[in-house]
Parts: structure tokens; C-alpha cells; sequence
């Protein structure tokens, strides 16, 4: 099931550990900076996940856009946003509670759900040479329109993100 | 070992969803709808590779939802910006101007 005990897995597992604990660390800080480090360290794991899977041009997108660019942004958002008042904000117990149970029934569902599928063997597909090439090479072909129109999605996105955030709005 | 990718995805979308529903600061919010198509990304990933049908699909699909989710957390983050602004309020239980 978890497949033999090899470089891959012993990556996976490290990976692995790493995400989950500074997923688990960021649910349990109080301070809102720290919380954001915590995510970086994920999003990082995330991309070393990636990369065991062959996929290295999208790993790198992912440090530069997640661990790098997002995390930036949020600190700028904590450092717009006060924060003082939410640290010293009462704990809402029941909400909180309520929250996990969603979560906790969620993870069972999914985890019966994979449990119980019959998925293919893990064959796995022969990496390409050069995975940015043949990334690219699908991109300026098969999915041309789909990229300008991210393109314009992304322009929009960011001059409207100006606008909203302007001072005298 | 794509069953252990999946469960990997599984879990890091519930911690997602429980920092969206439970936490009351809008970044972390955000930041949590951040993790939630992180795990989507990386199913997305492991599909392109162990799948029934391995293609390089997945891997271009993944990079769009990155590009998506970077609209998404910089519109966010200018509207926490202005409602910090013109309400003085920073929780994510306090936009509720909708509802009065």
C-alpha cells in the first residue's frame, strides 16, 4: 500500500513531517507574523513535494509565488491591519470546536474515500528531459488561449487589488 | 504511493478548512484558503504522475491555479487593507455591515 521503503518515501515522509508541523504550529500560535512563517515553512514542503514528483519547474514556480510573494504580501496585510486587537481578542471555544468536528468528518469522508478506490498501480509516467521545456512547449500550443487569459486575469486582478487598496479610495 | 499523496492532500485541506472556519483574523483567513489549493496543487501534481492517464496536464493545470491564487490573495489582501481602513476592523467577524 505505502509502497517499499525507498529514497522516495524517506523523502515523502520528511516532507511530509515538515508540512504537517508547521501547519500544526501555525494553528497553535497566538502571534499573527509567526503564524504566516509557520505557513512558509509548509508552502517549502510543498515544493519538495513537487520536486519527488517530477514536476521541478512547478516547484520552483511555487517558492517563488507562495514562500516568496504571498508570504511578503501577508506580512504587508498584517503590518496595514492592526493586529493588536485581535491577539488580545476572547477565545470562542464552541466555534472552534464546531470547526474541527467540520474538519475531523471531512478528513473521513476523503480518507475512506482513497481508502476504498481501486487506483492505478504506481507505474508512474517516464519524466521528460527537460521538464521546462516540455512544460513550455505545452503551454505556447495546446493551452495558448488558456495562458493570455490568465494573463489578463492576473492584470485586471492587480490593478483592480490598486484601486481598492489606494488611500483616497 | 499515490495513495499517500492523496491522504498528504486530504489532510493539508481539513487544516485548510479548520483555519478558514475557526480563525478570526482575515490574513490567516486568507492565508488558510492559500493552504486548501496548496493540497489541491499537489493532487493535481501527483495525478500527472501516478494517474491512470500520466500526463504533463496536471503540472500546467497546477500552474494556473497558482496564477489564480495569486489574483485571489492580492484582491484579499487590498480589501482587508481598505475595510482596516474604513472601519478600524481586522477580524473577519466584524465585516458584517451586509447583515444589519
Amino acid at each position: 500500500m505505502w509502497g517499499t521503503w525507498s529514497g522516495e518515501s524517506a523523502a515523502f515522509f520528511a516532507f511530509a513531517a515538515l508540512m504537517l508541523g508547521g501547519a500544526g504550529v501555525m494553528l497553535s500560535l497566538k502571534r499573527i507574523v509567526h503564524m504566516v512563517l509557520a505557513m512558509a515553512a509548509v508552502f517549502l514542503g510543498l515544493a519538495g513535494m513537487f520536486v519527488l514528483l517530477e514536476a521541478e519547474f512547478v516547484a520552483l514556480v511555487q517558492v517563488l509565488i507562495y514562500a516568496g510573494a504571498v508570504s511578503i504580501l501577508m506580512v504587508f496585510g498584517i503590518m496595514m491591519t492592526g493586529r493588536k486587537a485581535l491577539e488580545q481578542a476572547p477565545p470562542r471555544r464552541l466555534h472552534e470546536a464546531a470547526s474541527g468536528g467540520v474538519a475531523l468528518l471531512l478528513f473521513a469522508v476523503l480518507f475512506y474515500a482513497i481508502r476504498s478506490t481501486e487506483l492505478p498501480e504506481p507505474g508512474g509516467r517516464p519524466a521528460a528531459a527537460d521538464n521546462t521545456l516540455a512544460i513550455g512547449q505545452q503551454l505556447y500550443t495546446a493551452h495558448v488561449i488558456a495562458f493570455e487569459l490568465i494573463s489578463v486575469l492576473l492584470t485586471v486582478a492587480f490593478i483592480g487589488a490598486i484601486v481598492i487598496a489606494r488611500k483616497e479610495a | 504511493m499515490l495513495s499517500a499523496y492523496l491522504t498528504m492532500a486530504a489532510l493539508l485541506f481539513c487544516i485548510g478548512l479548520y483555519g478558514a472556519l475557526a480563525k478570526r483574523s482575515t490574513i490567516i483567513v486568507l492565508l488558510s484558503i492559500e493552504l486548501m489549493l496548496g493540497a489541491v496543487n499537489l493532487n493535481l501534481v501527483a495525478f500527472a504522475k501516478y494517474g491512470a492517464a500520466p500526463a504533463l496536464t496536471g503540472q500546467i493545470f497546477a500552474l494556473f491555479t497558482i496564477a489564480v491564487a495569486a489574483a485571489e490573495v492580492a484582491v484579499g489582501i487590498a480589501l482587508a487593507i481598505a475595510l482596516f481602513r474604513a472601519r478600524g476592523a481586522s477580524r473577519a467577524d466584524e465585516y458584517n455591515e451586509m447583515r444589519r
